[in-house]
């Protein structure tokens, strides 16, 4: 899965090379500015290598550099979302999004290994919707936690959102009520849960199963918090410090319990994984 | 009797300057109240309220979001909108209720958690999905009520629940109407035609399977008649609560999941 991700990007390349593009293509960081052949930051996966900025990756990049090659197998991937509060447009835009990224949803679930230990795993897509929390999000976290209590599985959930998704109303709402009570479901049975934060998790989300985890592990630097950073600034109508939200500051403040990068990531699951038990 | 009034005109009125608040209804619904602070962790939080108090002699535990009646009372309470340490003194108060066997009784009633740098820092979110998930296996009932406004993660921190009763006039909504506005169409003038599209009012949210109950207003809304509203609420309440408590525990916990569990609409 991991060539497949890299053969994408050579791929990429070499259509560039059809073209005959001059200079090879660049990428410029937007934390520190500087720029880095496009080709080393992807091989870095999208790590930058001069400030360790970590650009997001989409649920399939995110899981073939998270689990053994060809270990996934997908849960509900034909779930789809329907428009409880018939919002204009919604289906449209649906339709569209679909298209456009090849994901049903905000998230991608299934089963794999790390490392030879078997998980379930969920990842959030921020592309679809800014990984907004719908029925369908709601509903694929849920039954991962159920299937994994039920096959006595450990959880990995890679989270990214910007909240709730408003265009489903309430019934978006009642979906942390629905993750967080499956997760204390799978906690019941004893099965770890492992969080890891990446950029941005906010809103609905933290405020259910992203701040659930037994252990949460945030990328460095990412953004993590309850309300946006502008909502906040409105309310006390002063700027905020740089470092606010971040994941070092939320360490600091105790709602982190490690901070991994992404090429310690997957060594960093397997030994918890394995210290919790779960082997091959 | 059928209520006639919009989303919008409900929303007016629940904001109206003398719509009853929670301090109103405790000395007409409950008996020996006894209030208690504190989340044992950081502070007191003024925007909820918790305690101990007797229903038909019965003894139960009160948790409430609180709205002011004056500026006073609101800069005490900052307007119901809670920190982290009062969803945690909720919290620690349904713990104690459960230790007890005694029924929670939670009151909503907020335009949402508060949106602060101490709030973020103190862990809003962490607070309020510790309560999502605690709530959902508490072994004693929960019977939760929205009084006006029900906003978003606020509310539901109080929302896990066996059964939830609106009043008529109440709202429930995944962020205020404006904030709708504001964040779906960058404009938050708008707020009356979010209300016509939210789905937020008493009626709506049985239908999408998230309220049961649906509580009597006096004519022209709560304000107009106190003892009348308290009446109603008192009746559901005596009522509800020991219908909830004869069920097994374990089947009411089984209940309670699933009446989350199921909402949302989705193919596959």
């Amino acid at each position: 899965m991991l060539e497949d991700f890299f053969n994408v990007v050579k791929k990429r390349f070499n259509d560039d090379d059809d073209k005959q593009t001059p200079e090879k293509p660049v990428f410029k960081c937007p934390r520190c500015q500087s720029s880095v052949p496009l080709e080393h930051y992807e091989e870095l996966h999208r790590v930058c290598p001069e400030c360790n900025y970590h650009g997001r990756l989409s649920a399939r990049e995110r899981i073939a550099v998270t689990v053994d090659k060809e270990s996934f197998t997908e849960y509900d991937a034909d779930m789809l979302s329907c428009n409880p509060i018939d919002y204009p447009e919604y289906e449209e835009k649906q339709a569209e999004l679909r298209e456009k990224t090849g994901l049903s949803d905000a998230i991608v679930t299934g089963e794999a290994k790390i490392k030879g230990s078997s998980v379930v795993i969920g990842v959030m897509d921020s592309r679809y919707m800014m990984a907004s929390m719908g029925s369908v999000v709601g509903e694929k976290i849920a039954r991962a936690f159920e299937r994994a209590a039920e096959k006595n599985l450990p959880v990995v959930m890679f989270t990214a959102s910007g909240g709730a998704r408003m265009q489903e109303g309430i019934v978006s709402l009642m979906q942390m009520a629905k993750t967080s009570g499956a997760v204390k479901l799978h906690s019941h049975s004893g099965g770890l849960y492992i969080t890891v934060l990446t950029d941005p998790t906010t809103g609905g989300v933290t405020a259910s199963f992203a701040s659930l985890g037994d252990i949460i592990i945030a990328e460095p630097k990412i953004l993590v918090g309850f309300a946006g950073r502008r909502v906040i600034e409105g309310t006390i109508r002063q700027r905020l410090p740089d470092d606010f939200q971040l994941a070092e500051f939320m360490q600091e403040k105790g709602f982190v319990d490690l901070i991994a990068e992404r090429r310690k990531m997957r060594s960093t699951l397997s030994h918890l994984l394995k210290l919790h038990g779960y082997t091959e | 009797m059928e209520n006639n009034k919009t989303a919008f005109e409900r929303l007016q009125l629940i904001r109206h300057k003398y719509r009853p608040t929670i301090r109103d209804y405790i000395p007409l619904i409950f008996t020996d109240f006894y209030e208690m602070h504190g989340d044992r962790l950081c502070g007191d939080d003024g925007a909820i309220i918790g305690g101990i108090a007797r229903l038909d002699g019965r003894p139960v535990t009160i948790i409430a979001e609180v709205k002011g009646r004056d500026i006073n009372e609101n800069k005490k309470c900052n307007f119901a909108m809670p920190h982290p340490e009062g969803y945690r003194k909720a919290l620690r108060l349904a713990r104690q209720a459960e230790k007890f066997h005694r029924p929670v009784i939670c009151f909503i009633d907020t335009p949402g958690a508060f949106c602060g740098v101490a709030a973020e820092e103190r862990g809003q979110g962490e607070a309020i999905a510790r309560n999502l998930a605690e709530f959902m296996t508490l072994r004693t009932p929960v019977v939760s009520i929205v009084l006006g406004e029900g906003g978003s993660g606020g509310a539901l921190a109080l929302g896990v629940c066996d059964e939830l009763a609106m009043l008529e006039n109440a709202v429930y909504s995944v962020i205020s109407p404006r904030g709708f506005a504001s964040i779906l169409w960058k404009d938050a003038s708008r707020e009356q035609e979010a209300c016509d599209i939210m789905k937020i009012t008493a009626e709506d949210l049985v239908k999408l399977g998230v309220a049961e109950a649906i509580i009597e207003e006096p004519l022209g809304g709560a304000h107009n008649d106190l003892d009348k509203i308290s009446e109603n609420i008192k009746e559901y309440l005596s009522h509800k609560i020991p219908e909830k408590c004869q069920k097994d525990i374990d089947v009411l916990l089984k209940e309670r999941y699933t009446k989350f569990r199921k909402i949302g609409q989705f193919s596959e």
